[in-house]
């Protein structure tokens, strides 16, 4: 981390009535980084972003936005945060452009730069060309990408996206993660929360898992595998001596485990990328054909796996 | 202040874009009040005058007087139409076909009859099928042999107080006679009702209607919060950098402007098409807002009870109707008897229609009671909705 971070968060603790939803957690975003909030349904969550957003009292705990404290009341933290709720948040009889200049307006800009940020926003948002007709009639993909463009709209210093692809079909959720992967670029900090690791993975420059209100792991993704001790899996599928080639290949440096199999041979390896070049050397100076290579690497699913003993979307 | 105004502004688009504030705020009681005024009555202010015959057989002192004077004072207010008519018998057919609604014949040797202190009388025939105006007639013919009565018991009064001497002179008895007609009754009907005056027709159901629906209307504004929570974008706004009481104070503002949009449609629209006379402007004014913020505040706190937005319109609704009911909008409850009549206080609506009616013809100064009235109804339940609308803008 270079610099304040843009939020900084500390044992954030909430309950309702008996259910304790978010239990001590803390984490930090600094400018220009995305980080991903990864957790199963109602791991808390949205709790989490409820109380950093401001939308909800915490019990405990302590938030800062770009240097201010946050808190309901807290105007001036507030106007640093663009805010993308889980469910879409439009105004179905308001035209697109009507929705934008409500909220633009209501962020404290005034006309004539409410008017060109909602131009621009229209812009990227692609939805110009029906900027006048009322959001009801939208498809599922352009109510969804307005959602995120009233968020955008303010320039905010910190950008919290609250699962924006649920229920969202996969083109639109495409064009949803590469405009989200544009935005660190501009040196927005950016708070993702998701229970798809796929998206985690391929968006955020650190994860912390959550899980029945905790944070229970937190790091880059190579970190957060690191912490699972397996190695990475290739399969071999291969003809000719295999239990030779299996044999040989045991005793190569970086293999863990080897064994011939009916189709081929299965290893355990440290780092199969590096190593996989002199494995197949070996493999076939043993007399084994290799017609393929499957390797699989462990991600945050197994990492989730490994830390609760559950997968992530049970 | 400005993020209360961009609420408001954006709330009364959408609303004013569903037709159904439009409808239920101007169109809705237009027509109620435009069908009531039809069953009821006139509706364009050209209602009927009481067409009332008199035929005059006598041409003496006393029936042209009553003819000239009486009758011509009553013709002149419009409300009855006075036909001379040549003989009973015409009269009495104009009566029997529907043209007349009642006919006052003075027969020959009424006023010599009366000079001499004979009994005298008049006929009052009435159309069957208009009982009260046949009503009105006698009442005019009875109010004048009242005062012909009065008259003559002074004279004999005085007479018999000068010692037998009843045969006197001619000119004494006139001056007597005369002096007695120019005293004031010693007894007489006063108007009493001058706190509970009532409006006329068409005023009655323009403002009945009105106000019944005003507490329909004003409902959009409060229960929009709920359905900005049904719809994700509460979340959006309690995120925005905006106090929470200015997004309340936003909901409220566009009761009121909704409320205050459609009495002023109403009121403007039921002068115009119906000739409704709601009175002072000034008066009116002040008690069309202090309706709008009780309203506002009753239907405020009913919604705050309500799980979610649909729940909240029934449950003002069934508050709105029976306010209404209480509050005397179809028909003036105030005058019934008992328990029921004091329950009236119970509903803004009846002092609304309590201070218009007190309007008509009273001083501004009568409109302050019924105005503190349904302001009392907004302070205490605004107060109460003002606490716990605070929870329902949590997220």
């Amino acid at each position: 981390m270079t610099g304040e971070p843009m939020l900084d968060c500390r044992g954030l603790r909430r309950s309702y009535g008996n259910l304790t939803a978010v239990d001590g957690v803390g984490f930090h975003i600094s400018p220009g980084e995305t980080y991903g909030l990864l957790g199963p349904n109602g791991a808390g969550k949205t709790t989490t972003i409820s109380m950093i957003a401001g939308l909800l009292d915490r019990d405990d705990g302590e938030v800062t936005v770009d240097g201010q404290p946050m808190s309901p009341q807290a105007v001036r933290a507030k106007a640093a945060i663009g805010y993308v709720p889980q469910d879409l948040a439009l105004y179905p009889d308001l035209s697109a452009r009507e929705n934008l200049m409500f909220f633009a307006r209501l962020y404290g800009m005034s006309t004539a730069d409410a008017k060109r940020r909602c131009a621009d926003v229209l812009d990227v948002t692609g939805l110009t060309d029906r900027a006048g007709d009322q959001t009801k009639k939208y498809s599922g993909g352009m109510k969804r990408r307005l959602n995120i463009g009233i968020g955008l709209l303010h320039r905010p210093k910190l950008l919290i996206l609250d699962e924006p692809t649920v229920g969202v079909d996969p083109q639109s959720r495409n064009a949803i993660l590469e405009s989200v992967e544009g935005l660190s670029g501009e040196g927005m900090a950016v708070l993702y929360t998701t229970h798809y690791m796929e998206e985690a993975e391929r968006l955020c420059d650190r994860v912390g898992i959550i899980d029945h209100g905790k944070l229970i792991a937190e790091g880059t993704r190579n970190e957060l595998v690191s912490l699972v001790s397996e190695g990475d899996r290739v399969r071999l599928v291969a003809t000719g001596n295999l239990a030779k080639a299996a044999a040989e290949l045991a005793g190569h440096p970086g293999v863990r485990q080897a064994s011939a199999t009916e189709e081929g041979i299965d290893l355990v390896v440290d780092d199969a990328r590096s190593n996989l070049p002199a494995i197949l050397t070996t493999a076939a100076a043993a007399d084994a054909a290799v017609r393929s290579v499957e390797v699989t690497e462990p991600d945050l699913e197994a990492v989730f796996l490994h830390l609760t003993g559950r997968a992530l979307r049970d | 202040m400005r993020a209360t105004l961009l609420i408001c502004a954006k709330d009364l688009k959408t609303r004013l874009r569903d037709r159904s504030a439009v409808l239920i705020g101007i169109v809705v009681p237009l027509g109620l009040a435009l069908i009531f005024n039809s069953i009821f009555g006139g509706i364009s202010g050209n209602s009927k005058a009481i067409a009332l015959g008199v035929v005059n057989a006598d041409r003496g002192a006393a029936s042209a007087r009553f003819v000239s004077g009486v009758l011509g004072a009553v013709g002149r207010t419009g409300l009855i139409a006075i036909h001379v008519e040549p003989t009973a018998a015409r009269a009495r057919a104009l009566a029997a076909a529907g043209t007349l609604d009642a006919v006052i014949i003075i027969p020959a040797g009424f006023s010599a009859r009366v000079a001499s202190q004979r009994p005298a009388e008049m006929q009052v025939i009435g159309n069957v099928d208009a009982p009260i105006s046949t009503e009105i007639a006698r009442s005019i013919a009875g109010s004048y042999a009242a005062g012909l009565n009065r008259v003559r018991l002074s004279v004999a009064t005085v007479l018999a107080a000068g010692g037998g001497h009843a045969a006197g002179p001619p000119g004494r008895i006139q001056a007597l006679a005369a002096r007695a007609a120019a005293a004031a009754a010693p007894v007489a009907m006063a108007d009493v009702s001058a706190n509970s005056r009532q409006l006329d027709q068409k005023s009655f159901f323009a403002a009945g209607m009105a106000v019944f629906f005003l507490f329909f209307t004003v409902q959009f504004g409060v229960t929009s919060l709920l359905e900005e929570r049904n719809d994700g974008t509460l979340a959006r706004l309690v995120a925005a950098p905006i106090s929470r009481v200015s997004i309340i104070a936003g909901k409220l503002l566009t009761s009121f402007m909704l409320g205050l949009i459609s009495m002023f449609v109403l009121v403007v629209a039921t002068t115009v098409l119906f000739h409704a006379s709601w009175g002072n402007p000034v008066g009116v004014t002040v008690l069309v807002v202090s309706a709008i913020l009780a309203a506002t505040g009753i239907m405020a706190l009913i919604a705050t009870f309500a799980k979610n937005s649909e729940q909240a319109a029934n449950w003002q609704s069934v508050v709105a109707v029976i306010l209404g009911l209480l509050g005397g909008t179809f028909f003036p409850v105030s005058l019934a008897p008992g328990i029921l009549s004091r329950l009236t206080y119970a509903a803004p609506q009846a002092w609304f229609m309590r201070g218009l009616g007190d309007l008509r013809g009273g001083s501004l100064s009568v409109v302050w009671v019924p105005a503190l009235a349904m302001l009392g109804f907004a302070a205490v339940t605004s107060g109460i909705a003002l606490t716990r609308l605070r929870h329902m803008t949590e997220v």
